[in-house]
């Protein structure tokens, strides 16, 4: 029954792909970015289903169950409000930009916005390697779970292999306007299916005071956030969400928007939706040890699988399953059709072309380069140690340091490609250090002193932007004419 | 200064104010129950609540002057 609904399920993700393709339009423009018309809503389950991943279900009931009910104000409260502020001061001015000069890729508008072809070049390279890792990840956590729901029915490789190639059918075919209409049913799934799974466990687990009572009994530290989450590492974790400000994922979506006012439901029911896919997961995780009290190391990640195995039926197992894979495809479609996008603009488009690619060698490319990544994605991770879930954290810090590069661009007439080329070298080399002291280390702070290695590059991004603008050369009055009204 | 921008500049500090507000040290230690929830849950779901609230203003109050003249523009 598990896996009659997971390919039930996967069956109806494929079909609104593919229905998509009838309406694609045989341009560039339309493959990437859906000819700017997606509406409000289709737009905020975009935004939400491509940000959010498996972890929010999987890893933060996980979390919740190792350390407790602090694991929402570390990583959901705190996306709640920066998330949506991001949305609503970068994304739609960078909408407004992009539709003006006809912009399709972020590294295109930071080229054009800091007279650099060397930054662009220099940005791609960087924003196409932290989401490697974020790849990866999907393909492989998503192949796992797959594992574990079935009961080892479905081997990881095939439930890799049968992601990758769902993935691939709709977004090679569908471009955005399939990615954006999957991720809509995808996002409405692992929503809904939240808020089910915990509705039928609390009701077998007796109610949610009675539950709370005894896990509090027993584990007291787990109802509070105490010394779980400390004050400088909840504090500095906020500044992790400011990287959906850089994602190329993400900056797609919000180039595909019809208007500005699209923005506007996104940027509203944004916390919504963030606390219902994760306050059941983290109830549901805190709970955990009403019925195993004796998860240890990665086996508590699987806690929220193993209620469900101990307290549902099959269909619910299932269930379970799409919501998973719903969250991993939804963001992985985005990822893979926003670095295909990349590769055709920013590369073979500029370099090769000088910009004047035909449409259908746009689309072509398009689609060659998303088969192409799907598949590298997907033979490494048949080779990746598992070791690199630990390594999300680390993109998302990246991501969010070089965020000062788009505020200056922005909102800064005087930032200058000296002050970019300054934050990002500076965020790389941070990086690259941090990365190599803490890497191995999922609890590492600056020092151990709970500041996490995030805030340190940040700050030093944003003194880097500043003190290369100001000694260095204004950018000139076209640019400024053409990117400050 | 003028009434508009008095209502932005209001928004923005509740902004800054509900971001300093994130860090709830008066729960860090409150085991208390509160609407069925650990405290410490209950005060951040709130907040989620809050923050799509003051969205809502800033969206109303302060949306972005020129974009949609800037990006409907041929």
């Amino acid at each position: 029954m598990t896996l009659a609904v997971l390919v039930a399920y996967l069956g109806c993700v494929l079909a609104i792909g593919l229905v998509s393709h009838r309406f694609f339009r045989g341009t560039g423009e339309d493959y990437f970015l859906a000819t700017r018309t997606i509406g409000p809503f289709v737009l905020l389950m975009s935004l939400f289903g491509t940000h959010m991943t498996a972890f929010s279900l999987l890893g933060a009931s996980g979390e919740a169950y190792r350390t407790g009910i602090g694991v929402f104000a570390l990583m959901a409260s705190s996306s709640a409000l920066v998330v949506p502020a991001v949305i609503f001061f970068v994304g739609t001015r960078l909408w407004a930009v992009g539709k003006r000069h006809g912009l399709l890729t972020q590294v295109q508008y930071f080229r054009a916005r800091y007279e650099s072809d060397g930054l662009g070049l220099l940005l791609f390279v960087v924003l196409v390697a932290l989401v490697v890792p974020y790849l990866l990840i999907g393909v492989m956590g998503g192949g796992l779970t797959l594992t574990q729901i079935t009961g080892g029915q479905v081997p990881g490789w095939v439930g890799g292999l049968v992601m990758t190639a769902v993935v691939m059918a709709y977004v090679t075919a569908g471009g955005l306007r399939g990615t954006a209409w999957a991720n809509t049913f995808q996002t409405l799934v692992f929503m809904v299916l939240g808020a089910v799974t915990l509705a039928y466990l609390l009701d077998r687990l007796g109610g949610l005071g009675p539950a709370l009572e005894r896990v509090a009994a027993a584990h007291p530290e787990l109802m509070v956030r105490g010394d779980a989450v400390p004050p400088l590492k909840l504090l500095s974790y906020t500044l992790i969400p400011l990287s959906v400000g850089m994602f190329p994922h993400i900056f797609m979506h919000w180039l595909s928007a019809r208007g500005a006012a699209s923005f506007r439901l996104p940027v509203v029911a944004y916390p919504v939706c963030i606390m219902i896919v994760w306050v059941p997961s983290v109830v549901l995780g805190v709970l955990g040890h009403d019925t195993f009290d004796d998860l240890r190391g990665p086996a508590v990640n699987s806690v929220l699988i193993r209620l469900i195995e101990h307290h549902a039926p099959d269909v619910l197992a299932g269930l379970l399953g799409a919501g998973v894979l719903a969250a991993v495809m939804s963001s992985l479609d985005s990822q893979v059709l926003a670095i295909g996008n990349m590769f055709t603009q920013d590369v073979v488009r500029h370099y090769g072309f000088h910009d004047q690619m035909g449409e259908r060698q746009q689309v072509l490319a398009g689609r060659l380069f998303v088969g192409g990544v799907l598949l590298l994605t997907y033979l490494l991770s048949l080779v990746t140690p598992t070791r690199i879930f630990s390594l999300a954290v680390w993109s998302f810090s990246g991501y969010a340091a070089l965020l000062p590069v788009a505020l200056a661009a922005i909102f800064w007439r005087r930032s200058t490609r000296a002050g970019a080329y300054a934050a990002v070298v500076t965020v790389a080399v941070l990086w690259i250090w941090f990365f190599s002291v803490g890497g191995d280390d999922p609890a590492y702070t600056v020092g151990g002193t709970g500041v996490m290695p995030v805030a340190v590059m940040f700050l030093a991004s944003i003194a880097a932007v500043v003190v290369g603008s100001l000694v260095s050369r204004p950018p000139s009055e076209a640019t400024l004419a053409r990117f400050f009204r | 200064m003028t009434a508009g921008r008095a209502v932005r500049v209001a928004l923005y500090g509740a902004l800054a104010a509900l971001y300093a507000l994130h860090q709830d040290a008066w729960f860090r230690h409150d085991p208390r129950i509160v609407l069925g929830l650990p405290v410490g849950l209950a005060y951040h779901v709130a907040y989620c609540v809050a923050a799509s609230l003051l969205m809502a203003l800033l969206v109303k109050l302060a949306w972005p002057a020129g974009l949609e003249t800037d990006g409907d523009a041929p």
